[in-house]
């Protein structure tokens, strides 16, 4: 096990630095700092939740891999319906402990349409590399319960810290 | 099933489980969120979040399905003791790939920080924080994984699909919580 945790610290470490490029910007608005970690887990969650159900339909012979498919596209809806219901709260939540706690430099407007574009964006990408990496899966004969699982997780870590650079970019 | 049932079950049964892990995440972002200090004291310290709360998940993550699989196979009993040496094995395994990969990612972050020529702590904090911040989160972790999935099963619960949500949820707040103690700790000992 220890050599594919050596390979998924090192992916991880990446978003880390991408973390510590604008370490300043999340110094100044902490209520954004508030968003790392619950954006981090959401988008692994939303990837692991979408791979889970994949690797199930795979394995009872359910999915096929064309855009009509039923399963395909009922889940992929599921995973965007999903982020766009949690992530204006988790936005709210974040303004919300933040301005109890220690106060907030931002509107709360502000926080929860980063949360919400960031949420969107991380919903569209973790149907990509969800779909692309159970496919790779099918085509290579690995069984995707062992491949998709963590490889969907962590990537989805990674896209989550930088969408939410890219989401503070152009709206803080 | 339509896409329109289809969407709805999967809607329907992932979204309690995603709000829990939220609130999780939310309660990890107000302590990192007041962590501002300890932050700006080590250079670096940003870098290896996500690393360790990563961690955190996959190495705990693997233990409560590793002790589902032993209970749903009869190898296991749900009782705590410490003379199963199968249940001590997967807790010591776990603990040790727990607390070495913090360190690991702790050095390769030096590395790293070095290569793209950002500033970072001396090596030596860094990685006596992960290397504490790894074993203490790994014990707590250990006791929540080993309490819910024992519990769950003896309730009559699949443990499968309990230890994958206790583990995001507590893994968060116990690996934010963690580094912060670990960082106070190597701080006030004149580390940093």
């Amino acid at each position: 096990m220890f050599p594919i945790l050596v390979v998924l610290t090192a992916i991880e470490l990446g978003s880390g630095l991408v973390l510590d490029t604008f370490e300043g910007t999340l110094l100044q608005y902490p209520s954004l700092l508030v968003l790392v970690p619950v954006t981090i887990g959401m988008a692994g969650n939303l990837g692991s939740i979408l791979a889970a159900r994949f690797s199930t339909a795979f394995h009872l012979g359910l999915l096929s891999f064309a855009a009509t498919d039923d399963r395909l596209a009922g889940n992929a809806i599921a995973t965007v319906a999903l982020a766009v219901t949690l992530f204006p709260l988790v936005g709210a939540g974040a303004w919300l402990l933040q301005t109890v706690i220690g106060g907030t430099a931002l509107p709360l407007r502000t926080v929860v349409l980063v949360a919400l574009v960031s949420g969107s964006l991380l919903a569209v990408l973790a149907i990509v590399v969800t779909t692309v990496t159970t496919y790779a899966a099918y085509r290579f004969e690995l069984d995707p319960d062992d491949v998709v699982i963590p490889v969907v997780t962590n990537v989805c870590d990674v896209l989550g810290v930088v969408v939410l650079f890219g989401a503070v970019r152009v709206l803080v | 099933m339509t896409v329109r049932e289809v969407a709805l079950e999967a809607y329907r049964e992932s979204l309690p489980v995603l709000a829990l892990s939220a609130v999780g995440g939310l309660f990890a972002g107000v302590v990192l969120g007041g962590m501002d200090a300890e932050l700006q004291d080590v250079a670096g310290l940003l870098v290896l979040v996500p690393a360790l709360l990563a961690t955190r998940g996959n190495v705990y993550g693997s233990l409560g399905a590793r002790l589902g699989s032993a209970l749903h196979q009869g190898l296991i009993d749900p009782r705590f003791s410490f003379d199963d040496d199968r249940i001590n094995a997967a807790v010591a395994a776990a603990l040790a790939n727990g607390v070495l990969i913090s360190g690991v990612a702790a050095v390769m972050a030096v590395a790293l920080l070095a290569l793209v020529g950002r500033p970072s702590a001396p090596l030596a904090t860094l990685v006596a924080i992960a290397l504490i911040a790894g074993f203490v989160s790994g014990l707590l972790l250990t006791i929540a994984v080993v309490s819910v999935v024992f519990v769950g099963y003896r309730r009559g619960l699949n443990p499968d699909t309990l230890a994958g949500p206790v583990v995001t949820t507590t893994g968060d707040v116990v690996g934010i919580a963690t580094l912060l103690g670990a960082t106070r700790l190597v701080l006030a000992l004149g580390g940093g």
